[in-house]
């Protein structure tokens, strides 16, 4: 009965928060925050974005990662997305983007615009 | 009202002409004798990988400038600023090589102007306001980018560095949104944010 009631809260907290995702305001905040590094269809001083929503990390065709990114060895979804933007130093050691994105609420809204350039 | 927020015939858009001084930039990072005299470690090693994407930044802005002028696009009015800005992105470099290599890295090459163009998609420009435009938006992203870094840098004199960096980023911003006839952010703390 407590666990059905913990879930229900949580369900009631989380439902708005997940239904508030939003690619529109992602675009905006990958045109202010990741321009200065990253394009879409082309490699600049950051690979190209277009896709990497389900691609294998370290694979954007022309482009010289660190040998983290590189061996990385997973293909970029929700959860890899966030911890990188969270942190990228933290979460692959050696990386070398040195950009996060401090709050959670913008992560979820820059990864959403991602997967929907990816068809998501 | 200054000749600087003056969009009228005397335009906003005038260079000082003054010359750019490379040694000064070097200056900018006067901490990195003692930076470069610091046990090496990680932390040094991931501060060298940052600036060198600051370098990055800084090539490809050269370059898009130089794009930019080379354009014919461009009006007898805003070449000096464009020259101009080129100028700091040029002693932005400068810094950011002498500092790498302080601190025992290996700066980054930069790519060819022709590279770059194609990378920005430079062959869409059709008129000045394009251009303009183009800038704008690499220069808020280069400022954000600069602003971004600042909590990743183990030495607080680079994240003092970097946040000056950024704000040459900005003033060049707002004399592109002026040329642009933009108005200013509505709200505070847009940059960053
Ligand atoms: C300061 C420049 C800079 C900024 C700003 C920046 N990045 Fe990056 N990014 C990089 C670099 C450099 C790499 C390559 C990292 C490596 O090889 O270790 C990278 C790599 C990535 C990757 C891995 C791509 C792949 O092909 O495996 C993703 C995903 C990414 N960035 C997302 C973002 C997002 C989203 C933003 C904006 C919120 C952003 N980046 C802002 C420089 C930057």
């Amino acid at each position: 009965m407590d666990t059905l009631l913990a879930c229900a809260v949580v369900a009631v907290c989380m439902g708005p928060q997940l239904a508030a995702v939003d690619a529109d305001r992602g675009k905006a905040l990958w045109e202010a925050k990741c321009i200065g590094c990253h394009a879409l269809d082309a490699n600049r001083v950051g690979p190209l974005h277009r896709g990497v929503f389900g691609r294998k990390a370290g694979t954007a065709p022309g482009f010289t990662y660190s040998v983290a990114v590189r061996n990385a060895g997973f293909v970029w979804d929700e959860t890899r997305l966030e911890k990188w933007l969270a942190g990228p130093a933290q979460f692959l050691p050696g990386s070398r983007m040195g950009f996060s994105v401090a709050d959670p609420a913008d992560r979820a809204d820059i990864i959403a615009y991602l997967k929907s350039l990816s068809g998501g | 009202m200054s000749s600087i927020i003056d969009t009228g015939r005397r335009s906003l858009l005038r260079a000082s002409g003054t010359a750019v001084l490379s040694a000064a930039a070097v200056a900018l990072l006067a901490g990195s004798e003692r930076m470069a005299a610091q046990a090496q470690g990680t932390s040094q090693a991931s501060d060298v990988q940052i600036l060198n994407v600051a370098l990055g930044l800084e090539h490809e802005a050269i370059s898009a400038y130089a794009i930019a002028a080379g354009s014919g696009l461009v009006s007898k009015a805003v070449l000096p600023v464009a020259v101009q800005f080129q100028g700091h992105h040029k002693e932005h470099r400068d810094a950011l090589i002498a500092t790498i290599r302080k601190l025992g890295g290996m700066p980054v090459a930069a790519r060819p102007d022709a590279e770059v163009a194609t990378a920005l998609n430079a062959k869409a420009l059709k008129s000045q306001t394009d251009v303009l435009r183009l800038a704008q938006r690499l220069e808020r992203g280069a400022a954000n980018a600069y602003i971004g870094v600042i909590p990743s840098f183990s030495d607080r004199a680079l994240a003092q560095v970097s946040a000056r960096l950024a704000s040459d980023e900005t003033m060049h911003w707002v004399v592109l949104s002026q040329a642009l006839g933009d108005s200013l952010p509505p709200k505070a703390l847009f940059f960053g944010a």
